[in-house]
């Protein structure tokens, strides 16, 4: 598709810039070790592989968090989201979930979406943790707005932080945000964030050599539990 | 009385099941139970259903009555049988002396509860409504919190560590991968739930003392037995398993009213009555398969019900003495820890899996060498009210 390269620059939006994510190793409660790292933009397409046979789950709402994260990674590959990040777990280098957000500005952080591909290891938690770990660690902002769209999720998030209940509009739109600021996150930080770091070099090359996706079969079925029906 | 049998098994997987309804379930699992007695036309004179809270789940009654139409098994009689989580052991006392007494042949009892319909805090106090409704209830106790308390003093009075605890958990979920029944496929590692500081959030503190891997998940599920008078069984195509014995006792409903709140004094008792109508000792028994909603209770029962000396529980399952292969295996389906607890389907699904045991038609991962006898502890309440039943295998 040619680029109108003028008209291109208009619709581009500005990036502020962002400190890269240090990765980190999770052991996992099957004793599985789950590498958690920054993706890259031209990753993008191999995560929506992923994220593709969750849209047609209507589970827990995989739909609608998938059918959103696909179109905001899909914004951000394609140059049209401002200052948006993507983490994944990687399982020896198979995609098993993936967090995004983005910075509304220097100070206040926007989070958009958490999909676990694998489920019944607390691998969204872990993945939620590693997004606010970022925003507030190492991008060193003032706070997160955060909304969910599923009760697992305001479960996670509002009730175990717990978050602070906001009248400011979250531009998912839905419900109003709620707010990690540092002082609930630092308060909260030691029962739920975890990871190692540096990667075991041998682990993070698996991870960073190429991102794995299970069957489409697999991933409904360790989503929605199909398994003996 | 007449000796009673199991002569037909059936279960379904547990876990979550969005697509069927409560009536699916108990219907998959009963028509599994009667082809497996070779009763494909469906012959039996009564239906004992347990179940314990149709009523609030599914806002559903005379589910019984439902299941006998829906199965074509009319005009069989149709009893639903509550009694909290331990529903399912009281449906089986109900068609076991409704056999035993001589009054019917065949009967058909079914377990099953669709837990998953509600999210867990709703289902969570949905079970606790079966605790004092003036002295517990109202202030906000709950199952896990009763048991967190009682695992408290277990670990005061008894030395129980949490190491013991999480023995009990990597066990039954080990092995409760290889049952492909079971909700929770899957095996945990001691460092991912216990060792490791990864481990505070994979295993949360749910009610301290106790841990999430300490706790039996939400399920929904079903399953059926179709026992008759052991006279009546001719040529059978696969070995009856006697109902040996059965005991029932009750407790205080309130835990603080109790002299000891660590002594389960209901569950000592049924299991004692269980021994002497079977005529056998705690020694004789092969397989057991306890009531392990929380993994102090696994520890509890095997004490109380004469396998290990009060104190002595906690040990043995950390030395592997509850494992298959060890002096006692105890839940080597996986239990309610893995197995999974639709409540009134619990006390049924611990017959199917001693029935599979002793007719030796398990996977050698999972089957109980040369076991013959085996022992259940359904555990209704905070162990106010527990059945404890019998089993043994009949060669001819």
């Amino acid at each position: 598709m040619p680029i109108d390269l003028e008209l291109e620059q208009v619709l581009r939006p500005p990036q502020i810039p962002m400190v890269p994510y240090p990765p980190k190793v999770i052991t996992l409660a099957n004793g599985n070790k789950m590498v958690v790292r920054q993706a890259l933009r031209e990753e993008v397409p191999m995560i929506l592989k992923g994220v593709e046979p969750c849209l047609w789950i209507e589970r827990d709402y995989y739909d609608i968090v998938s059918a959103r994260l696909y179109g905001e990674l899909l914004a951000w590959y394609r140059h049209r989201v401002k200052s948006e990040y993507c983490l994944i777990g990687q399982i020896d280098g198979y995609l098993v979930g993936a967090v995004n957000g983005r910075l509304e500005n220097e100070k206040v952080g926007m989070s958009y979406h958490t999909l676990a591909i694998d489920r019944g290891l607390r691998i969204g938690s872990h993945l939620f943790a590693a997004k606010m770990e970022y925003h507030l660690e190492y991008l060193k902002q003032e706070e997160v707005l955060i909304v969910a769209e599923s009760p697992i999720g305001f479960r996670r998030w509002m009730i175990e932080y717990p978050l602070e209940e906001t009248k400011i509009p979250h531009e998912l739109g839905g419900g109003d945000s709620w707010r990690l600021t540092r002082e609930i996150y630092f308060k909260a930080r030691e029962r739920l964030v975890v990871g190692d770091r540096p990667v075991p070099p041998d682990l993070l090359a698996k991870a960073e050599d190429e991102i794995l996706i299970v069957d489409d079969d697999i991933i409904r079925e360790k989503i929605a539990g199909l398994k003996g029906r | 009385m007449r000796d009673v049998a199991v002569i037909g098994v059936g279960m379904i997987q547990f876990g979550r099941r969005d697509e069927d309804t409560l009536m699916d379930m108990l219907a998959y699992a009963s028509l599994k139970a009667l082809d497996d007695a070779g009763l494909g036309d469906g012959t039996v004179d009564a239906v004992y259903v347990g179940n314990m809270a149709a009523g609030m789940l599914q806002h559903q009654s005379a589910v019984a009555s439902s299941l006998v139409d829906r199965l074509s098994l009319l005009p069989a009689a149709a009893d639903v049988v509550e009694n909290g989580p331990a529903s399912g052991g009281s449906a089986v006392k109900n068609g076991l002396l409704a056999v035993a007494s001589g009054y019917y042949d065949t009967v058909l009892v079914t377990g099953g509860e669709k837990m998953r319909e509600v999210t867990g805090w709703r289902a969570t106090d949905i079970v606790a409504t079966m605790t004092h409704p003036e002295a517990e209830y109202p202030y906000g106790i709950t199952l896990p919190g009763m048991a967190g308390m009682f695992t408290r003093l277990y670990m005061e009075k008894y030395g129980v560590t949490r190491e013991m605890l999480v023995a009990v958990a990597l066990k039954n979920q080990e092995i409760g991968a290889l049952n492909p029944y079971a909700h929770v496929e899957m095996a945990l590692d001691k460092n991912g739930i216990f060792n490791s500081p990864h481990s505070i959030v994979n295993n949360p503190m749910a009610a301290d003392p106790l841990h999430l891997y300490d706790a039996c998940p939400v399920s929904d599920g079903a399953a059926a037995i179709v026992i008759t008078a052991l006279d009546k069984i001719k040529n059978p195509a696969k070995a009856p398993v006697l109902i040996a014995g059965f005991g029932q006792a009750t407790d205080t409903q309130t835990l603080q009213e109790r002299d000891d709140p660590t002594d389960l004094k209901a569950v000592t008792l049924a299991a004692q009555q269980a021994f002497e109508r079977a005529k056998m000792k705690p020694s004789d028994i092969h397989v057991a398969e306890l009531h392990d909603a929380f993994t102090i209770l696994e520890i509890a029962e095997s004490e109380h019900v004469g396998f290990f000396k009060k104190g002595e529980g906690g040990k043995a399952a950390l030395d592997g003495k509850t494992r298959l292969g060890g002096q006692i295996p105890i839940n080597v389906s996986g239990g309610l820890k893995a197995r999974g607890h639709p409540v009134g389907g619990t006390g049924v699904a611990q017959i199917c899996d001693l029935t599979w045991q002793l007719r030796h038609e398990l996977p050698k991962e999972r089957q109980v060498k040369n076991a013959k006898t085996g022992l259940s502890v359904n555990f209704g309440g905070f162990g106010n009210n527990v059945l404890a039943f019998v089993l043994r295998r009949v060669d001819s």
